[in-house]
């Protein structure tokens, strides 16, 4: 796993060329890699270029009124932005809340959500 | 009007940051205020609260600084914070640091009577500690609520010479932040009931399972871990990032996840505390669990068990959550009702209109209405009327709440997060799912609900683990309580 966090913080994603390297390395099948990088969320397998907005979709986030932000979020971030669900950053009385990279926004508006995917 | 010389306090914690706490530090620091970054006090509707000699203010934003500073900013004005009500009603044991300490100070943390649990436990040994913790009738805080001190021995007695310890800080539940706050602003505590804990059962290496959502939480403890090595040792501990899978929070599957395998559920026997990370034994508790131990070696087990009710010992740190006026962390004994958390403590809503609903246990806990609140925060008066008190994370919903997606809601958790092993959990959730979808729609209700009370059945008793095993109770709460959303008659 420490492995294959650092690939996915180097490249981006976890390649096939990659995960048959690991295997070789780990002396295990690439099938044993592949179902690793294939159970976990937070793995890709192909590359994307987009920025990415995690925006939490879980209980807490909802009963804040994070669904009525995800008409306009989308509408921002057209194909350029991507918008993924994550459950829950653990900021659930300050919903509704979304991380970038390493950081975390909380009390989103309609306005200030708009704002900060057209800014990313 | 704030004299020049004062130190301003201000949170590192995520909650502060999130709420724009590093822009307010910056504006007191530009106006020539020596600033300390410190733990959240866990007022987090207050954040960023800015913290004068003990008078606070909040929420505060960058523009606010200067009328502060000016003494005029009556209106974020919140008085001596340790007077608070939302304070001084707690009984903070394992939060006992919060907002008063630098997280990553070693100098705080001894001034504050760090590090004395260790040393005591050293002084007493395996024996004594195991006796001490059971005594205390301290009960596993990640969900299960399993004895502490029970698990413990199982492991000591053990097949040595390799044993772990494992702390769950994958804290998937919504509502929940604890661990986080915990991790964030505390983290010696938890490194210190970690080597307690390897002290006690004979176990030389510690790991912190930690889940990727908590980046600040990372940064912390390892840099935490580097800072105390030297005191811990012979214990070393180490942190392992996990992966966006919340099934890992579950302990066999987060055991496969540590060994760098799939994170599916292994079925139990063997318990993991005899046959755990790579076959040996292994104590896995939760983050607060493990944090509540330095405290209960100081002051000794029967002084922990002289807080709560029944069999529910010692302190929980509730955690009020979502549309809740005043959120944040309020660690109480067991014993509180439900409703004087919401309301007298919480002040009910956030957006004013009445409470409607509240989910308390993460997405595997039922919906409770407030009919229901005079329900004391205890283990077994939930069990009993069917719901969780889990992580104790309280989610809030006003009147205008939509029960049926909720329920759906549930389901779909499920079915996203199922580790797959297990057929009543994987394929049970996504008929669930299918199925709540035809009765929003309106086809052939009742018949459909009975659909849905087979497969929570089967959920309920065919599932390897408490992520297909509990689904149920959010959805057929949901269902129970308020039969109208759902298209049937009120009952
Ligand atoms: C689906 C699922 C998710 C869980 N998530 C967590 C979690 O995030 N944190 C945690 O401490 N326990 C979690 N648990 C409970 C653990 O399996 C286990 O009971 C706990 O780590 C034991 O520690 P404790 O006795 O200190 O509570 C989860 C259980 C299930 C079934
Ligand atoms: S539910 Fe959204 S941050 Fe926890």
């Amino acid at each position: 796993m420490p492995i294959l966090h650092d690939v996915q913080a180097e490249f981006g994603h976890i390649s096939e060329d990659a995960i048959r390297e690991i295997a070789g390395l780990l002396n295990l099948t690439r099938a044993e890699v592949y179902g690793v990088v294939s159970f976990y969320h937070d793995f890709r397998k192909e590359a994307e270029d987009r920025p990415a907005l995690k925006l939490c979709r879980a209980e807490a986030c909802k009963a804040r009124g994070v669904e009525q932000l995800v008409g306009v979020m989308e509408t921002a971030a057209g194909d350029r932005v991507k918008i993924e669900p994550v459950y829950c950053l653990g900021l659930c009385s300050v919903g509704p809340a979304a991380m970038v990279g390493g950081k975390v926004y909380a009390r989103l508006t309609k306005e200030k959500a708009a704002k900060l995917v057209a800014e990313l | 009007m704030i004299d020049k010389n004062s130190v301003i306090c201000i949170s590192d914690d995520a909650a502060a940051l999130a709420c724009g706490a590093d822009d307010v530090a910056a504006a007191f620091e530009k106006a020539g205020f020596a600033v300390k970054r410190v733990s959240s006090w866990g007022m987090q509707w207050l954040e960023p609260m800015v913290d004068t000699g003990g008078i606070g203010y909040g929420p505060v934003a960058a523009d606010d600084v200067a009328e502060i500073i000016a003494g005029k900013a009556d209106r974020l004005y919140i008085g001596p914070i340790e007077e608070h009500p939302f304070i001084a009603r707690q009984q903070r044991l394992t939060f006992a640091r919060a907002g008063k300490t630098r997280p990553l100070s070693l100098s705080d943390y001894e001034a504050s009577g760090g590090w004395a649990g260790l040393i005591k436990a050293k002084q007493i040994g395996p024996d004594a500690i195991i006796e001490m913790l059971i005594d205390s009738g301290l009960r596993g805080r990640g969900g299960a609520g399993f004895p502490a001190g029970i698990k413990w021995r199982t492991v000591a007695g053990g097949d040595g010479p390799q044993k772990y310890i494992v702390c769950n800080a994958d804290e998937g539940d919504s509502a929940t932040f604890a661990d986080r706050m915990v991790m964030e602003g505390d983290p010696f505590m938890l490194i210190e009931g970690m080597a307690i804990a390897g002290h006690a059962v004979g176990a030389d290496k510690g790991f912190v399972y930690l889940r990727s959502e908590y980046p600040h939480a990372i940064v912390k403890m390892n840099a935490a871990i580097k800072a105390c090595a030297h005191l811990i040792a012979p214990f070393v501990m180490e942190v392992r990032v996990g992966a966006g899978a919340y099934v890992c929070g579950e302990e066999t599957s987060l055991l496969n996840s540590l060994e760098g395998k799939r994170g599916e559920v292994r079925a139990k026997p063997p318990l993991p505390a005899l046959e755990g990370l790579f076959g040996k034994p292994t104590v896995v508790n939760n983050v607060l669990t493990l944090a509540a131990v330095p405290w209960i070696m100081t002051q000794g087990g029967a002084a922990y068990a002289a807080y709560g009710m029944g069999r529910s010992k010692g302190t929980m740190p509730v955690q009020l959550a979502g549309n809740i006026k005043n959120g944040g962390l309020f660690e109480i004994a067991f014993g509180m009702t439900l409703g004087e958390l919401v309301n007298d403590i919480g002040g009910g809503t956030a957006s004013g209109r009445p409470v409607k609903a509240v989910q308390v246990g993460g997405p595997l806990g039922a919906y409770i209405a407030p009919d229901q609140f005079d329900l004391p925060f205890d283990y077994e008066a939930f069990t009993e009327a069917n719901a969780l008190i889990g992580h104790a994370g309280i989610t809030v919903f006003d009147d205008s709440a939509d029960m049926a997606a909720m329920a759906r809601f549930a389901m779909e958790f499920c079915a996203v997060e199922s580790c797959g092993k297990c057929t009543p959990c994987r394929l049970g959730s996504t008929r669930g799912m299918e199925t709540l979808d035809r009765i929003i729609a309106g086809e052939n209700i009742a018949e459909n609900i009975e659909l849905i009370r087979d497969l929570s059945e089967m959920m309920k008793y065919g599932s390897l683990c408490a992520l297909g095993g509990f689904t149920p109770y959010p959805v057929m709460s949901a269902i129970n309580h308020w039969p109208e959303e759902f298209g049937m008659p009120k009952p």
